[in-house]
């Protein structure tokens, strides 16, 4: 009975849970109840998948109106999928939360910041599961404006402008979001997106539509902190509070990603999006481009949040490059790569919020020696530097094997070489930290910084298992990424 | 909304238009060069306005009035648009309070709310 209302219950369960959580009042309830629904949501997202899987995508009616009148939830495989890396994350961050929450927030506010961070996670899963593109505006303003707070919420006060450089430069991404959706709406008069697929050929070839695509990709490419539209994105995760820096690394740029790969491949279709307009090119060099300077700038960086978040633009970048060939291999390279990506940023990040619990800060002079005293933290962080470089047996190299796979299938081989720069780069700036960590004496003795506590080494080791996991075994990640990936280009249109 | 050669009449009568290209400049500029931060707030709504005022218009039926069955009415704007745009306006309103929210702390944490004094002070640092 309750199964035939998965695709809703993603969205209905956080976002009753958020009011009710400000209701609770006292931190460590609100933590709780926060805990309790995160992994009820993620028990929902992989009971959808696995029916994905086994039946196909999913429509659901809201409130029984049927489509195109009514809104309707659509979870076909990458849906299901994202779904599902966004639940996991969202549900493995709830715990890490607690004593970093504590550390870094003020008691009054404990409770406030698990409601903006169910909000935050409703907007995340609504932007997926739904197949209407309004509705896929309201949802991103849902998550924008909780992840504008949650970052506000950090204790330096660069958190404070930090936060509002993203709500100025997420506002006109979104505003450009909705001038497109709009215009699509002038010449089809349909919002439902596979209504609209059907609408936009016979109308593809006018001014108008372009300019929707046009407004479309802009909008969204802010969203995802596409190269060069990526200046909100090292800010605002260098400030925020560790467990917000490591929910959101994990999955606000991945839904993001995943906004684009619907409006061009579902609602567009590749033929037009990335055949017909030049936007493969375009793209592919801002990607390539992201890629390399990105990481270029990272190695330079003194604060190690910001190095990760400097390396989040450079993999963002992998990413659209995969997506950019429109061939099922780029697609299938790309999706896992929004996989796995989640797993190592994700491990990363909450390794830095251990180490920002005990040192009070992430800054390369502060870390000498840390490898000695807090040995779990580092043994993590190490492990998933490695994935993120791409050493075999790690999650990283399944990304990189496929997206060079993938180049090399457009004979490309150019930039297969530039893709291996890329990992040299990643690998002089994670050797900096490990350099810091390991070869230097502690500056403080050992009995004045302790190993994080287990409440936060535990998920991170989760992730971090996972990221070797999925390094070994593809079976999960190649086999619903390929599904995806063909779902997503048989809408050619 | 055609492509092609546009006459002087076609370009008047999609004043509309114009005005909300007009609109999204001016807010666009203000974000960009207006160094306070309220300011700012306030070219990001005129922006966010200009938005608004596209999915109106592009909504109004010639001759149409509001969609309410009266006698002897038969052309009626459309509604869905006006309807969305309402949603909009509210997340609009509340993309304001919160920037607004923010701007207020930012004040509170550097004693002002200048970009080029609050970038000066970091540098200090």
């Amino acid at each position: 009975m309750i199964a035939a209302h998965l695709p809703v219950l993603q969205v209905v369960i956080p976002l009753v849970a958020a009011p009710i959580c400000v209701l609770l009042r006292r931190g460590r309830l609100a933590w709780g109840f926060t805990l309790v629904v995160s992994w009820v949501v993620l028990g929902a997202a992989i009971l959808l998948l696995g029916r994905t899987l086994a039946e196909g995508t999913i429509s659901y009616a809201i409130g029984n109106w049927a489509a195109p009148w009514g809104i309707e939830y659509r979870v076909d495989a990458v849906g299901a999928f994202v779904t599902f890396i966004v639940a996991s994350i969202g549900a493995l961050v709830v715990p890490f939360a607690r004593a970093s929450v504590r550390h870094e927030i003020p008691g009054d506010r404990i409770s406030l910041f698990y409601t903006c961070y169910l909000l935050c996670l409703t907007g995340m899963l609504g932007i997926v599961v739904t197949g209407d593109a309004f509705n896929l505006f309201v949802f991103l303003e849902i998550s924008s404006l909780s992840s504008y707070v949650l970052i506000s919420l950090g204790k330096d006060r660069r958190a404070l402008t930090a936060a509002f450089q993203y709500l100025v430069m997420g506002t006109i991404g979104a505003t450009f979001i909705l001038i497109g959706v709009g215009l699509l709406y002038m010449m089809t008069g349909t919002l439902n997106m596979a209504d609209l697929a059907q609408r936009l050929p016979a109308v593809a070839d006018t001014r108008t539509i372009r300019a929707a695509l046009a407004f479309l990709t802009v909008g969204v490419s802010l969203k995802l902190a596409l190269f060069p539209l990526h200046l909100w994105l090292p800010n605002a995760y260098t400030h925020a509070p560790s467990a917000v820096s490591a929910f959101l690394a994990a999955t606000g740029t991945k839904v993001a990603i995943y906004v684009l790969l619907r409006f061009f491949f579902t609602v567009f279709g590749a033929a037009y999006s990335l055949g017909e307009m030049p936007l493969a090119e375009i793209l592919m060099v801002l990607a390539l481009t992201a890629s390399l300077v990105a990481s270029l700038v990272a190695v330079f960086q003194q604060d190690i949040k910001r190095m990760l978040a400097y390396s989040s633009v450079a993999q963002v970048g992998y990413i659209v490059l995969a997506i950019s060939f429109a061939s099922v291999t780029g697609l299938t390279a790309g999706i896992i790569h929004l996989f796995n990506h989640a797993l190592m940023k994700g491990a990363l990040f909450m390794a830095m919020g251990c180490i920002f619990l005990r040192l009070g800060s992430v800054h390369i002079r502060d870390m000498d020696g840390i490898g000695k005293v807090m040995p779990f933290t580092m043994a993590a962080f190490v492990i998933g530097g490695l994935s993120l470089i791409g050493v075999p047996l790690t999650a990283g190299f399944i990304s990189k094997w496929y997206l060079v796979q993938a180049t090399l299938e457009e004979g490309l081989w150019q930039i297969a070489v530039l893709i291996l720069v890329g990992s040299l780069l990643t690998v002089a700036y994670i050797w900096r930290v490990v350099e810091v960590a390991y070869f230097r004496t502690p500056v403080r003795p050992a009995h004045e910084v302790k190993e994080a506590p287990v409440s936060m080494l535990v998920p991170t080791w989760i992730l971090i298992a996972a990221n070797i996991y999925f390094g070994v075994d593809v079976s999960l990640t190649f086999g619903v990424a390929q599904v995806a990936a063909e779902s997503l280009l048989s809408f050619a249109g | 909304m055609s492509g092609g050669g546009a006459n002087v009449v076609d370009v008047l009568g999609l004043y509309n238009y114009w005005i909300v290209i007009l609109l999204m400049m001016i807010g666009f500029y203000i974000v960009i060069a207006r160094p306070n931060l309220v300011k700012k707030i306030v070219g990001l709504f005129i922006f966010q306005t200009s938005v608004f005022i596209l999915y109106i218009s592009m909504a109004k039926v010639r001759g149409g009035t509001a969609p309410i069955l009266v006698e002897g009415v038969h052309t009626y704007s459309n509604p869905l648009p006006h309807v969305l745009i309402l949603t909009a306006i509210v997340v609009g309103v509340a993309t304001t309070a919160l920037a607004l929210a923010l701007v207020v702390r930012i004040e509170e944490a550097y004693g002002t709310a200048n970009e080029d004094e609050i970038r000066a002070q970091e540098e200090d640092l």
